[in-house]
């Protein structure tokens, strides 16, 4: 056939056309959903604010609290700055061991973040590629893939930990803990929260597979793992990032329950999770504001993140927009 | 008009296993299960002609086209395209080269077209993958004017496939079927989801590009009425067999197999001949099981044993005992 017949019956496409759509593409539509919504706007600036504070702390924080040599133990257990009792100093009061409790928050978090965040993203990934994997070759490596994830799902987060710890444990030794226990912890988050994006990515691939627009994608030639890339998971990842968003704020819990296990952090670095378990203890003698704080900022972040998750979801999603 | 054809089907079969997962089988003590749904179709296409494929649903013609286009790997036969076989060893640099010849145009556009591309990346994706054009204002380009060879603005390529109503998609989709120059165009009932006043524009615009373009088409439809304005050729499917293959206007005119003879009896009033118009009688039995001899011969007024127990094939272009042994009356010689 004749590219000169086609070119022949058409005139050239107007050149100022494109770009200028392109151009409001950019400014306007997704920056237009977004601004419309004000709980998304403020839930984004919250999520903005709690995590640029917590991973730039060491340069916001009044103190560091954890270096022993600022902390004075006769500063224990201060009020709010602005109850009775309180010491302008310490903006939200101090703990038990006379930590500035604004300047705790800010590092736990930062703790609590990057472990969270890791873990989740090793398990996003391991999830998502053995989901599109395995619902793309389907048959019996489908089953194998599926059957491993069921197996999974009778392991508990703390049994993995405790398992990767003891290999760890046995390999390095028991004086470098300290060094191993933000990779055991990234780790053992990453393997028990990898089932939920394998088996919603696998089972979105199966519907995608089959519709028209992936066959003609492979009518044109186009490699599997390309389709898979460009074509399927577009398609799929929507319900993947409000499970993301809500495995942040699990995995941020996960962390926590296995500090206070033993398996996760040292004391000297403690994290959000740490924190509140530490305030917990203070709760009836009065010190209210040493789990309050910790604990309102971990609410805050998850229900933040949830809700920026939500619109996120909305948005990349071009029919509802 | 070429001596060779563009098309050459021959003997091209294909079954699926329909069979219950091993252990369930085993315990039921259930034998594999097969089902043949291309029996042995041939047929060619010469270039430029429209060769169309009828028959009601399940009788294989999907099977057929995906065989053709090469997404379904055939069970048995060969797909030969501008004389080159599209499956074995051999040839593997020709095909590659032949692909490129190959679109499909498939059933629903609310499925064709990826919903989260803008519809100028879906017109471009056969454009660089082909690499008619590689940088991003010529594909831009390519994709405008393909737009407007479909009746679509250069503008819409911003735009995401939901934003169109189903006739505009199918346009989008014909655009991208054309975005690599091909010139073999498989559609797979390509009106049937659209409203009937939107199916005769589109009809109208593949026509429309098949003379400008030279375009050959095999042509899937369950609706003769759609058939007959786009056929040159017309094959009609019963149970993964062609019964019948003749020229568009023979096969309106004097219908020979007992099938044909039916599926046009229930067309309304197509020869403006005054005929009663008669519903398809009976339902096309299941695939697993089929008939023995003939497969049409529960549903045939002119069946004897020999239908029943050998099944006929192809003499002239029909496959009937009946035809073959001069025992169907002429049809009424005005129609
Ligand atoms: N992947 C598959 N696995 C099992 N059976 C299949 C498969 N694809 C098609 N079939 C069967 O093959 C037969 C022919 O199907 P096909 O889709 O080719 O029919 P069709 O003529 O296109 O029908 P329709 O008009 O409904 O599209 C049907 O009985 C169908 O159930
Ligand atoms: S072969 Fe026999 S059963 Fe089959 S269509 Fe012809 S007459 Fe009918
Ligand atoms: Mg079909």
């Amino acid at each position: 056939m004749s590219t000169p017949a086609t070119k022949g019956i058409v005139e050239p496409a107007p050149a100022a056309a494109a770009p200028k759509a392109r151009w409001r593409w950019r400014d306007s539509d997704i920056l237009a959903s977004f601004l419309s919504s004000k709980v998304t706007v403020l839930s984004a600036i919250v999520s903005v604010l709690l995590i640029g504070g917590s991973l730039l702390a060491p340069l916001v924080a009044p103190t560091n609290p954890f270096d022993p040599a600022t902390v004075d133990l006769m500063d224990s257990l201060m009020p709010p700055r602005w109850v009775e009792g309180g010491d302008p100093r310490f903006l939200l009061g101090t703990d038990n061991q006379g930590r500035d409790l604004y300047s705790a928050i800010l590092y736990g978090m930062r703790v609590s973040l990057i472990i969270g965040l890791a873990g989740v993203a090793i398990a996003a990934v391991l999830g998502i590629g053995l989901g599109l994997f395995a619902g793309w070759v389907g048959g019996r490596v489908d089953a194998f893939v599926m059957r491993v994830a069921d197996v999974q799902l009778t392991f508990p987060a703390i049994l993995i930990a405790l398992l990767i710890d003891g290999v760890v444990h046995g390999i390095v030794g028991n004086a470098q803990r300290e060094n191993t226990a933000f990779a055991v912890l990234i780790l053992s988050i990453g393997l028990s929260f990898w089932v939920q994006y394998a088996r919603t990515v696998r089972g979105s691939t199966m519907v995608e597979k089959n519709k028209d627009y992936v066959q003609a994608a492979r009518l044109i030639g186009i490699p599997a793992p390309l389709i898979l890339l460009k074509h399927v998971l577009p398609n799929v990842i929507g319900p993947v990032l409000v499970i993301l968003t809500i495995n942040i704020a699990l995995a941020v819990i996960t962390e926590a329950t296995l500090s206070f296990l033993g398996v996760g952090l040292p004391p000297t670095q403690p994290s959000l999770g740490t924190l509140i378990r530490i305030g917990n203890d203070f709760l009836f003698s009065g010190e209210w504001w040493i789990v309050a704080f910790p604990g309102l900022t971990l609410a805050a972040f998850v229900l933040a993140v949830n809700l920026v998750g939500d619109w996120l979801r909305d948005a990349l999603n071009p029919k509802l927009r | 008009m070429t001596e060779f054809p563009l098309i050459e089907v021959t003997d091209l079969r294909r079954t699926f296993d329909v069979s219950k997962p091993w252990l369930e089988r085993t315990l039921a003590r259930e034998s594999r299960q097969l089902l043949k749904a291309v029996d042995g179709v041939s047929f060619h296409i010469r270039k430029g002609e429209t060769f169309a494929l009828v028959g009601e649903s399940g009788s294989g013609k999907s099977t057929v086209a995906r065989m053709v286009v090469g997404l379904l790997e055939p069970s048995g036969g060969e797909v030969r395209i501008a004389g080159v076989p599209m499956t074995g060893g051999s040839h593997a640099a020709e095909r590659r080269r032949l692909r490129r010849r190959i679109q499909m145009i498939f059933q629903d556009p609310f499925a064709s077209l990826d919903p989260r591309w803008r519809v100028g990346d879906i017109i471009g994706e056969p454009i660089r993958a082909f690499g008619v054009a590689e940088n991003r204002r010529d594909v831009t380009a390519r994709a405008g004017e393909l737009l407007r060879l479909v009746g679509l603005d250069p503008a819409d390529a911003q735009k995401f496939p939901h934003e169109f109503s189903g006739g505009q998609r199918q346009r989008i989709a014909i655009a991208r079927a054309l975005a690599a120059d091909s010139d073999f165009i498989v559609c797979d009932e390509p009106t049937s989801a659209l409203d009937v006043s939107v199916q005769a524009q589109i009809l109208n615009l593949m026509r429309d590009l098949q003379d400008r373009l030279g375009l050959t088409y095999l042509f899937i439809s369950h609706n003769l009425a759609v058939v007959r304005h786009m056929a040159t050729t017309i094959g009609v499917m019963y149970l993964g067999r062609l019964v019948e293959v003749a020229p568009a206007r023979q096969l309106f005119a004097a219908p020979r197999h007992p099938y044909t003879r039916m599926l046009l009896d229930a067309v309304p009033d197509l020869a403006m001949s005054g005929r009663p118009r008669t519903p398809v009688q009976g339902e096309i039995p299941s695939p697993i099981s089929p008939p023995s001899g003939c497969t049409f011969h529960p549903r045939c007024g002119l069946a004897n044993d020999r239908c029943r127990a050998e099944a006929p094939a192809p003499i002239d272009g029909v496959a009937c005992h009946a035809v073959a042994e001069g025992r169907v009356p002429e049809l009424r010689a005005s129609a």
